[in-house]
């Protein structure tokens, strides 16, 4: 029964060395988690299915009355909403998974001082569930544009990479913020202020064109400007076109964060069973 | 033979913050803190850090400890409250690192800390068997695998499709066990869980750690009921404060932590009466508990308990009483005697004796209070735990004769009749 191959140290200090063979080994975890939470919304409220198709209903609806009705604000040819919600869909998923990664730790905490699986499995699995929203409201944004009748280009086969890049952003951000929240829990006040003030800053309700070109490079330095951009430029299609120093300063800004957000969350994940 | 798990100087240091509110440190505390530090190194730049901040201490909670356990020992380890076991199994299962030191494990390792981590009340009992399986780590074809035996063993069948919601705690408990039953690791590490459950359920939990002992693989076993660690241990490995004081043979664990556990004083006395516990009223000197008939306090020995005290309080009605309670704090009884009835005390030495009729109190830990009191209403003096003894069984109880449930174990007399068969 004792293979020497599988011994295993337990040491202060110790990098664990197999880290990512462990995540993958528990690649079932992550997906039984998200599937928990999934399922418990769902069955909990029968508003569950309704709360990820009408929250960005209305805030479309909201933003398309404020800025292009009252502001006026030009939306290059496109339907308005349409242009708000493709805008609203990564926001969202961004946002949603800010909150919930970052709660992720702590509404688990119960497992984490009991049960040994590296604990990244948690905050990921709380950002795929709201991949599936992000998902579902997806298919609101195809019935929209049907509605309009407005055909999208062959661009549309660059979404994934863009799903890609918000996946990341709000993974990133969402370890970062985990993490934190462990040790200062009154960390938990800034996300919801964060959220709310991104809404505004994004270019959700607005294109980044109006933004005067002198400023767009400084305007990239929110992430979420590149990856809205880049869902417009997908999607609407036409002459919708990127602005690449910003685009790529998002990326940049996108890998920054998920690089530091998993060294930090290495970094403290060994000591979370102690203090949670 | 290499040994499945050794551990080297494991030390393990928390942090303890004494604050104003205690909780987890906040962001705001860490930013004025640091402000203020700033603000004092500005003004005394020559003075330093602080060597102890005083809001956190730091606390061993193992210390330097190493042990070695061989393939197809089962280990129990023992240890009073706050010893450190559950962090030594804690850091054993990787949920928390150690300190300083090492441990070595060969084999895969499955712990069961906690009955039931994870299973949400949302969700039903098949569905919380997946997740909870996942949790510690099944794969979910094993699991399916055993989805059969594992509600099989927890006999929920019928509510399988229930939510875990509306389960009573026994079935809770027993599915979520079954889970954990069912795991096939090489080690085992188990933490109090079967402080859970009726008698019937522990039962079968025991038996079943019985039978993963049997086909040699290695079990960790924290436990406080001592006779079942006795009946399923082969060493024992004694922990106090932090440290190992004993590592060999389970009976000499047990006995071992019997022995040296403060809370089982039979007997205390005070030569000196200026140190003895009282006041200027009355002092007791001595208090101790003996078995009745026999040399060993047990269920049909009687028990027998002595007080000692010198009272200086002259012409009053002065009364005595013992209050009985069981080791978790419950009161069993109270009773006690007056010591002078036509207000004639005397200064100078007094005895009291009270016995404890056999087949009265159940098998257990029992301490006493002692309390000195005039005309039955007032006390004069009450020590509370003064000394504490254990009531033996007569017949060795384990895995399969669970501790008769009770605080008292009265004979009754019972009569039973044959009336007719039925026509
Ligand atoms: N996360 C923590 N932070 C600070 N102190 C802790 C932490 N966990 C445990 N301790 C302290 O470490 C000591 C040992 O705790 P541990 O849980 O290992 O005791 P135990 O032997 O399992 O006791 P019990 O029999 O009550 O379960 C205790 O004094 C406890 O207060
Ligand atoms: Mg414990």
């Amino acid at each position: 029964m004792i293979n020497n191959q599988s011994v295993l140290v337990i040491e202060a200090g110790r990098a664990e060395r197999h880290y990512w063979r462990d995540l993958w080994r528990y690649r079932e975890l992550l997906f039984f988690l998200a599937w928990r939470d999934i399922l418990v919304r769902y069955k909990q409220t029968v508003i569950g299915m309704a709360w990820s198709l009408g929250r960005p209903l209305l805030t479309m609806l909201v933003f398309t009355l404020v800025f292009s009705k009252l502001a006026q604000l030009p939306s290059g040819g496109v339907p308005y909403p349409i242009l708000v919600f493709v805008a609203l869909l990564p926001w969202q998923f961004f946002s949603s998974s800010l909150s919930s990664a970052g709660d992720s730790l702590i509404s688990n905490a119960g497992m984490i001082s009991k049960v040994y699986f590296p604990r990244l499995v948690i905050p990921v699995s709380a950002v795929i569930v709201n991949f599936v929203d992000f998902l579902i409201a997806g298919v609101v944004l195809i019935g929209l544009m049907v509605w309009y009748g407005f055909a999208p280009s062959l661009r549309i086969f660059a979404i994934p990479l863009f799903i890609f890049m918000t996946f990341i952003a709000a993974l990133g951000a969402g370890l970062w913020i985990a993490a934190l929240n462990v040790k200062y829990r009154d960390f938990r006040i800034i996300v919801p202020f964060v959220v709310q003030f991104g809404l505004y800053i994004s270019p959700i309700g607005f294109s980044s064109t109006i933004v005067p070109e002198q400023w767009r490079l400084i305007y990239s330095l929110n992430p979420m400007v590149g990856v809205i951009d880049g869902f417009r430029w997908a999607i609407l299609g036409g002459d919708t076109q990127l602005y690449w120093p910003g685009f790529l300063l998002s990326i940049f800004l996108v890998l920054v964060m998920l690089v530091t957000g998993i060294a930090h969350f290495r970094k403290t994940e060994k000591t979370f069973a102690d203090v949670i | 033979m290499p040994s499945v798990i050794a551990v080297e100087n494991l030390s393990k240091k928390y942090i303890i913050a004494h604050q104003k509110q205690m909780g987890p440190t906040t962001l705001r505390d860490t930013l004025s803190n640091s402000a203020k530090r700033f603000a004092e190194t500005l003004l005394h730049p020559f003075v330093g850090a602080p060597k102890n901040d005083p809001a956190h201490e730091e606390f061993w909670a193992l210390k330097d400890i190493s042990f070695d356990i061989q393939q197809g020992d089962r280990v129990g380890i023992i240890g009073s409250n706050g010893a450190g076991k559950s962090t030594l199994l804690k850091i054993l299962s990787r949920i928390t690192e150690p300190s300083s030191g090492q441990i070595r494990i060969h084999g895969r390792v499955s712990s069961l800390l906690e009955v039931g981590t994870g299973f949400h009340p949302e969700l039903s009992g098949r569905e919380n068997v997946y997740l909870n399986g996942a949790i510690l780590g099944m794969s979910k074809t094993e699991i399916n695998k055993k989805f059969d035996e594992i509600i099989a063993f927890a006999e929920v069948e019928k509510f399988l499709d229930t939510p875990v919601k509306r389960y009573s705690s026994g079935m809770y408990v027993r599915l979520a066990f079954a889970v954990a039953a069912h795991l096939e690791p090489e080690i085992l590490i188990v933490d109090e869980v079967l402080a859970v459950g009726d008698a019937q359920f522990q039962k079968k939990c025991l038996g079943k750690m019985d039978d993963v002992g049997k086909e040699g693989r290695t079990i960790l076993f924290v436990s406080h009921n001592l006779a079942a660690m006795k009946t399923l241990c082969n060493t024992g490995i004694l922990l106090d404060k932090g440290q190992v004081t004993f590592n060999g043979g389970v009976e000499g664990a047990v006995d071992e932590y019997l022995g040296t556990d403060k809370l089982h004083k039979n007997e205390i006395h005070w030569d000196n009466i200026a140190d003895a516990p009282g006041n200027e009223n009355i002092r007791l000197l001595s208090i101790s508990v003996k078995p009745k008939k026999g040399t060993v306090l047990n269920i049909d020995s009687g028990v027998l308990i002595e007080i000692q005290f010198y009272n200086t309080i002259i012409n009053a009605n002065l009364d005595t009483t013992i209050h009985l309670l069981t080791i978790e704090g419950v009161p069993v009884f109270a009773s006690g005697t007056p010591l002078s009835r036509n207000h004639d005390s005397k200064e100078g030495y007094y005895t009291a004796t009270v016995e404890i009729p056999p087949h009265l109190l159940n098998s257990g830990i029992y301490k006493v209070t002692q309390i000195f009191g005039r005309d039955q209403c007032e006390v004069l003096y009450k020590i509370g735990d003064v000394v504490s003894f254990e009531i033996q069984d007569t017949v060795i109880r384990g895995i399969n004769m669970p501790r008769i449930p009770g605080v008292i174990r009265p004979m009754l007399n019972w009569s039973t009749d044959y009336l007719e068969k039925k026509s």
